[in-house]
């Protein structure tokens, strides 16, 4: 099976005042119809800049350094923004932490929603409405004919992130890119989300990458996970490889220093340190003055290599366990 | 991010500023007016004021003239002799003073009590905002007007005219301001380290108003020039003895359309330009002290 | 250390002059207004005892923070009262209720807005015991740098303002802040949530040594189920407004008696859960302006009964120390 997303090798640099922000630095990593691809990492990571590249929305002073993102075969790092713009929201759809990223205040939902669907098919303005309502019953909203008559502020942050999602899934996309959804919302809320994002794309085949800093949530979602650190991705595998059996420092670390991987009541197992800045990056890995197995060669960039099949690590000394 | 100097906001700030040309040139205006009017004694080549120094024999000559005592008239002279220039300086003395003196103290009465009405809220902040509320329902020209005439004119009661009609948008501003910082959680820290009130609403509250209220306060300058000059021609400012802009202005309009423009144009021009280099000054520190535009 | 007895704390809109006589006339034409009344907490008792940490839980809007504000001092209840080492504080002496004030501090949950942007971390540190004479005259600084050291700051940073700093030193400074008055309670409000894992982990343990070192004792308020259970020697569940469940936490963890305790419990994304299937209990959270009859997780409830929604459930000792309000326990 051919992947429906591939990143080969994928930079995005910030060219800011202070100098040159490498946000996202040679990551690749590729997701196949039907899989999760948890995109783990904490802020800073590049995590968020990786999602808005591949969908084309990164604004100067940042800009594609270098690598493609083949979609199907088509790199859409070539591609003209023509091109993307029928491609964005149609095969390829994105939802947010806040999703008044998607939601405009001041228009009613049926109105955003035909607008998004009619941008892509060309179908009478009732079929567009219809297949609204049904986009918004399919995520779970309740009576969704008169919830289409309602503004963005009418509903709480949890059917906001539905209305959301339901515009996302609007066209069936090959490829849906969610960037911490659920952060902001509650528990009970979160866990209705996932079980509708889990559903719809088990049923539909789509392709999802889910980013987020909450291994707890990846690890009952992805497939596969890719874990990033100051711009890398540091450690690829299947979901179970990776969290039972982490083989690069930093991973282990931050599985290592999640409060339930610990004794009650004992000290967490915890990194020391703080996240580098990307300005004053120093070449070799990023992780190094943070990792208790650093090594001289550590200033070196360390190589890509396969500890097992299909898990890979960026690292000198990876960790066994 | 830790290695950073000690920056502190204001290097930061100024170094902002300092980036915007349109800005820095209005500053650089407003800096040469201000000090030719400080030293207008200085710079004028007569003390229009002193009536040895006039020679009723000068009056209404053109820009470029020659004066009896051997200097030249640049700008001209007004229908008591008076050389436009020296005149002009010693104007935007009066004028500014006024205005930037009234625009303090406005500010001092203004923000104390818009802070005291966020802070306290309930029956304080009612009382002090229905005061607030009538005030802006009048027009301001009209209550300096009445002011005026009830106390008479002197350069004292133009600045507690402008006092009086100002300090209420200061007030209004500051509240809305307070209201928001007051619901952040530094507030509520300080609360709960038993912080004596009037260091919570001096030392914490005020310091995180002041980035709009300086900009709100430049306009302010700007406007209470602009509205002293309005009342000066209106001959119910400033006393004839002090002449500010705007009653130089008056002086030279009804000679206006015999041909000696120069009486009003000059002051009219000196008029305009600090209160449009004020304004450019406030406007750049609007953009570079809103957080919400920063990039 | 800290008791509760019946708190309440209502948040009603004010109104002044103008909306009163608007409202009147509405009324007098037979539109009443509605008046929107917010039961924030409603009649919670409780007791921390010293040396405790309590884990408070709760999603938004069920009143936890305030919870945590009226206990830290910083907003009065509405009715009520909180007592501290058992005196009443809002009857106590202002020197008295100074000093009370001082030993019970809060946490805040956000790095960037908790700490006056316009302060060097030498005065957001050091203001209020040196208002408050807490320092002798000439010891300032050595006071100074231990509560920065005792928080994990290098002092060396104290001429700094805030913004040079990143989140979890901010909320470093926060601590080092409430230290410094020498509290014997911490209130710590979702401390750790806006921080990344790895710093919060780090933040998890400083709290814990604090703990051993200074006898502190904790109210933890947190939406994070495995902090919480980490942390905490008892829990409390909250649910608008209302404790709906309180025990030891390994009654809460292991025995969870309420139905919303339990559904809670289900949906706690696990890192040792692979590939599950997520299923969540219906319906949104009530708006506390309006909350649902009785039992206020009755319309979510899957055990529903008619009674739930007529009669609100009383909290009930199920077992020593274990506590829940829920009518089932009406029929064992």
């Amino acid at each position: 099976m051919s992947a429906t997303l591939e990143v080969r090798n994928l930079r995005t640099h910030f060219h800011t005042r202070a100098g040159v922000v490498k946000a996202v630095d040679d990551v690749s990593f590729s997701v196949d119809a039907g899989q999760v691809l948890g995109l783990v990492g904490e802020s800073g990571s590049g995590k968020s800049v990786t999602g808005f590249s591949i969908i084309g929305l990164i604004d100067p002073p940042g800009r594609l350094a270098g690598g493609s993102i083949f979609y199907r075969g088509q790199d859409l790092a070539k591609i003209s923004e023509r091109e993307m713009r029928s491609l964005r929201g149609n095969r390829i759809a994105m939802i947010f932490q806040d999703p008044m990223m998607t939601l405009n205040p001041v228009l009613r939902i049926d109105t955003q929603m035909i607008e998004t669907v009619q941008a892509h098919v060309n179908v009478s303005k009732a079929e567009a409405r219809a297949r609204a309502r049904d986009a918004l019953g399919m995520v779970g909203i309740p009576s969704p004919e008169e919830r289409l008559n309602a503004y963005p502020h009418q509903f709480s942050g949890g059917m906001r992130q539905r209305v959301a999602i339901a515009i996302a899934l609007l066209h069936n996309p090959d490829l849906l890119i969610a960037d911490e959804p659920t952060t902001a919302l509650d528990m009970t809320i979160q866990a209705q989300i996932l079980a509708e994002v889990q559903k719809l794309t088990a049923e539909h085949g789509t392709a999802l990458i889910w980013i987020t800093h909450d291994l707890s949530v990846i690890a009952g979602l992805a497939d596969r996970i890719a874990v990033m650190y100051a711009g890398r991705v540091v450690e690829t595998g299947e979901a179970a490889d990776v969290l039972d059996h982490p083989v690069h420092p930093y991973t282990h670390g931050l599985i290592g220093s999640v409060p339930s991987r610990n004794h009650r009541g004992e000290r967490l197992r915890q990194i020391p340190g703080m996240t580098p800045s990307l300005l004053s990056l120093a070449p070799g890995c990023a992780f190094r003055s943070r990792c208790a197995h650093a090594t001289d060669a550590c200033a070196q960039e360390p190589p890509v290599t396969e500890t097992s099949p299909g898990h890979t690590a960026r690292c000198f000394h990876p960790v066994s366990s | 991010m830790s290695d950073i100097a000690e920056e502190s906001p204001f290097r930061r700030f100024l170094s902002e500023f300092a980036a915007s040309k349109i800005a820095l040139g209005g500053l650089i205006v407003f800096t040469i007016i201000a000090l030719a009017a400080i030293f207008a004694n200085w710079i004028g080549p007569q003390n229009p004021y002193d009536l040895a120094q006039l020679d009723i024999m000068d009056g209404r000559l053109p820009p470029g003239s020659k004066s009896g005592a051997g200097y030249t008239y640049l700008l001209g002279t007004d229908d008591q002799g008076r050389d436009m220039f020296s005149g002009m300086l010693f104007g935007l003395r009066i004028s500014l003073a006024v205005g930037v003196g009234s625009a303090i103290f406005a500010a001092c009465v203004g923000t104390t009590l818009g802070l005291l009405a966020a802070f306290f809220g309930r029956r304080t902040d009612a009382i002090i905002m229905r005061v607030v509320d009538l005030q802006l329902s009048f027009p301001s020209i009209l209550v300096a007007l009445m002011i005026l005439a009830v106390l008479g004119k002197s350069v004292m009661n133009v600045v507690l005219a402008l006092v009086i009609v100002d300090w209420a948008g200061y007030a209004r501003n500051v509240r809305g301001i307070a209201m928001v910082e007051r619901k952040r959680e530094y507030i509520e820290a300080a609360a709960c380290l038993a912080l004596p009130w009037r260091r919570i609403m001096f030392g914490h509250l005020l310091p995180n108003c002041l980035p709009p209220l300086i900009v709100i306060a430049t306009q302010q300058v700007a406007r209470a020039i602009a509205l002293e000059a309005t009342l000066s021609f209106l001959g119910l400012g400033v006393p004839i003895t002090s002449p500010s802009l705007g009653l130089l202005i008056a002086n030279g309009y009804q000679y206006m359309l015999s041909g000696k423009y120069w009486i009003s144009f000059y002051p009219g021009i000196a008029l305009l330009v600090t209160i449009v280099s004020i304004n450019l000054v406030g406007d750049h520190l609007r953009d570079v002290l809103n957080p919400r535009l920063k990039r | 250390m800290i008791e509760l007895r019946g708190v309440s704390k209502r948040f009603g809109p004010t109104y002044d002059a103008a909306a009163r006589v608007t409202r009147g006339i509405a009324a007098r034409f037979g539109r009443p207004q509605k008046s929107e009344t917010v039961h924030a907490v409603d009649n919670v008792s409780l007791t921390v005892a010293r040396g405790e940490v309590v884990g408070l839980v709760g999603e938004s809007g069920c009143g936890k923070s305030t919870l945590g504000r009226m206990v830290a001092g910083i907003m009065p209840p509405s009715s009520g009262e909180i007592l501290f080492k058992g005196r009443n504080i809002a009857t106590l002496p202002p020197d008295a209720a100074k000093d009370a004030k001082l030993k019970v501090q809060m946490i805040f949950q956000d790095p960037y807005a908790s700490l006056n942007p316009r302060l060097r971390v030498a005065d957001i540190v050091g203001e209020a015991p040196r208002i408050h004479g807490m320092i002798p005259p000439g010891q300032f600084d050595t006071y100074l740098d231990e509560q920065l050291r005792r928080a994990g700051l290098d002092p060396a940073f104290k001429r700094r303002y805030p913004h040079q700093f990143s989140g979890g030193q901010r909320q470093r400074i926060g601590i080092a802040r409430a230290l410094a008055v020498q509290p014997e309670f911490l209130v710590c409000d979702e401390a750790v949530a806006a921080l990344d894992v790895s710093i919060q982990a780090q933040i998890l343990n400083l709290f814990m040594d604090l703990r051993r070192d200074l006898n502190l004792t904790y109210l933890f308020i947190s939406h994070d189920l495995g902090v919480v259970e980490h942390l905490s020697d008892r829990v409390l569940i909250m649910y608008l407004g209302r404790i709906v469940e309180s025990g030891a936490t390994e009654d809460i963890f292991g025995r969870a008696n309420h139905p919303y305790t339990q559904a809670l419990l289900a949906e706690v994304p696990r890192i040792d859960a692979r590939k599950r299937h997520f299923t969540a209990i219906k319906g949104e959270i009530p708006s506390p302006i309006a909350p649902p009859s009785g039992c206020h997780f009755h319309p979510r409830c899957p055990h529903a009964m008619p009674r739930c929604s007529e009669e609100a459930p009383v909290s009930r000792e199920i077992a020593p120390g274990h506590h829940s309000a829920c009518h089932l326990n009406d029929r064992r």
